[in-house]
């Protein structure tokens, strides 16, 4: 591990006086490179991370207060998008890929998806008045059976985020060996290999600072749509065996973050309803962690650049849906980066689903709030499962419908 | 009488290097003129295409290119892009027939030139924030 360097409470003292050094991933790259490891990891106390990309596996919980007479909501509409209302009372969870009730979804294929639950959530974050249409079946502590009414997010009890899956550790590129366009979550794919798309921040996403999980855990304070969120839980899907190179950079899709954060200090500009033809709606999302350099190992990661990160090509119209693993090669994001790569000996256009643009203002966001003391690092309560936790991501096993087993007791 | 329209014509890679275009003013009297147009080898073509002629010679001339394996798509509308909708994830430039959308590598900034677009609308079925859009 080497030479601790600084612990959370030094870092967060400096940063409470103003006098913390914050750079973001990419200066950090750069500095590494002209200076040295070890004479930059005595010099910076924190680098930032940054990503705003769609994260489908989004959603948010709100308590909208209780009517008089009382009711338990059982069924809610928010904009004509359902609402998850199988909880307590007045608690609903909205999901971002929930498509309005009356859309014709694929009917006619690609369908627009011009409105779901990512577009209720940035409605609210906007503060704009949302229309709630409930049913409840009525029980003699709660009678109340319709209600139609506008809910606004300053007045909601609570409203926050709570993501099961974000900010994917390294992620697919997609191409279309078919010869029909393909309409995917990864966008639209051209036919014979007609373009590519891309979706992770590489060299500015959290994850791939902190490739082994060492630094960002459960209670990691972040930057969340705007607002201050915290890392949850590990995300759903979280799958660290996978193959690493030799800088430790996940070779597929690997850790993924639960993130939660109250809506009511989030920003329109960090938290954004989106449409994919023909595949649905999903939230476009801003994250950012700070990584506190608390030895040479944890910048050593931070200085992972593009060129080391690779991801691999998978073919849309078949091997991703389904399921078959085949892998038509790994191109990296410096590669990426450009535009084009080549694949076959095909030149192939490559662009991104997430921003970059975006990806790197957040990390100077998040790099100004240090510096100006308002945001100080936490250390985690637990670190979330490494390669050796034996954590790994399985795909379903369908049984038959008569074989089931009976509970076992544990 | 003479009219005049404007269509998108559409290059299948095999199509690319035959001199169909002339076939319009030789065989069916047509005057056109190639307003823009993106053809390169391995790729789709794309060509917008204004042509000048009797209504009745326009469509003859058309039913020939489209029997050639030419796809053909009435032009009705222009591009914008709407810059207070767009995130510049870039999602738009990889699809792009003509590097009218471009990303720039050192800001990574997504941009739009509309003298090179011709109006394939690839990009409004690519953008996921609906940032571009055809005026009709
Ligand atoms: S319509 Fe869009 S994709 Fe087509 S040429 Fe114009 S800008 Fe490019
Ligand atoms: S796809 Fe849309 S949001 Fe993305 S860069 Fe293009 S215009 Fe902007």
């Amino acid at each position: 591990m080497g030479e601790t360097l600084r612990t959370y409470e030094e870092i967060n003292e400096k940063v409470k006086r103003g006098k913390a050094v914050v750079v973001t991933a990419e200066e950090a790259i750069g500095l590494v490179r002209q200076k040295g490891l070890e004479r930059v990891a005595r010099e910076v106390d924190v680098v930032t991370s940054g990503t705003f990309g769609i994260m489908c596996s989004s959603g948010a919980f709100l308590n909208v207060g209780h009517t008089k007479p009382r009711m338990k909501i059982s069924e809610a509409f928010l904009n004509g998008v359902a609402a998850y209302g199988g909880l307590a009372a007045v608690d609903l969870y909205i999901g971002a890929t929930q498509p309005a009730k009356d859309d014709p979804l694929n009917k006619v294929h690609p369908g627009e998806f011009k409105y779901g639950g990512a577009h209720v959530i940035a409605d609210l974050v906007a503060g704009k008045d949302v229309h709630l249409e409930a049913f409840g079946y009525g029980t003699d502590c709660y009678p109340r059976r319709t209600l139609s009414t506008w809910i606004a997010l300053k007045d909601l009890n609570q409203a926050y985020l709570y993501n099961p899956r974000n900010a994917y550790q390294n992620y697919n590129v997609a191409v279309n060996c078919s010869d029909r366009t393909l309409f995917t979550y990864m966008g639209v794919l051209l036919p014979n290999l007609g373009n590519a798309g891309f979706s992770s921040a590489g060299q500015l996403s959290p994850l791939l600072k902190d490739p082994y999980y060492r630094i960002i855990g459960i209670g990691t304070r972040i930057f969340l749509g705007g607002g201050t969120g915290y890392v949850s839980w590990q995300g759903t899907q979280h799958n660290p065996g996978v193959k690493r190179n030799e800088k430790g950079v996940p070779l597929s899709g690997a850790g993924t973050l639960a993130v939660a954060g109250d809506m009511k200090g989030m920003h329109s500009d960090w938290l954004w309803g989106v449409s994919l033809r023909g595949y649905g709606c999903s939230l476009a999302l801003g994250i950012g962690v700070p990584i506190p350099v608390l030895d040479e190992e944890t910048l050593n990661h931070c200085a992972i650049a593009d060129e080391d990160i690779l991801a691999p090509v998978i073919d849309y119209s078949d091997a991703y849906p389904n399921g078959t693993g085949e892998m038509l090669g790994y191109v990296s994001y410096a590669q990426l980066r450009t535009g084009r790569f080549t694949l076959a000996g095909k030149e192939i256009a490559a662009s991104p689903l997430s921003s970059y643009s975006k990806a790197r203002e957040i990390a100077n966001i998040l790099k100004s709030w240090i510096q100006a003391g308002s945001f100080q690092l936490s250390r985690p309560v637990a670190l979330l499962p490494g390669p050796e936790s034996g954590v790994i991501f399985r795909n379903l096993t369908e049984r038959p419908a008569n074989h089931h087993q009976t509970a076992i007791r544990r | 009488m003479t009219s005049s329209r404007k269509v998108v014509l559409r290059f299948p890679p095999q199509a690319a290097n035959q001199p169909l275009v002339c076939e319009l003013s030789l065989k069916f009297g047509l005057v056109f003129n190639i307003l823009r147009a993106s053809i390169s080898p391995h790729r789709e073509g794309l060509m917008l295409l204004e042509i000048v002629g009797e209504p009745d010679r326009q469509e003859e001339g058309l039913r020939y290119l489209a029997d050639k394996g030419l796809g053909i798509e009435a032009l009705s509308q222009d591009i914008r892009k709407i810059e207070e909708r767009c995130f510049h994830c870039g999602a738009c430039v990889g699809v792009c027939p003509t590097g009218a959308l471009t990303c720039d590598r050192e800001s990574y900034l997504v941009s739009f030139e509309e003298k090179q677009c011709i109006a394939c609308e690839i990009c409004i079925l690519s953008c996921p924030t609906h940032a571009m859009e055809a005026l009709i």
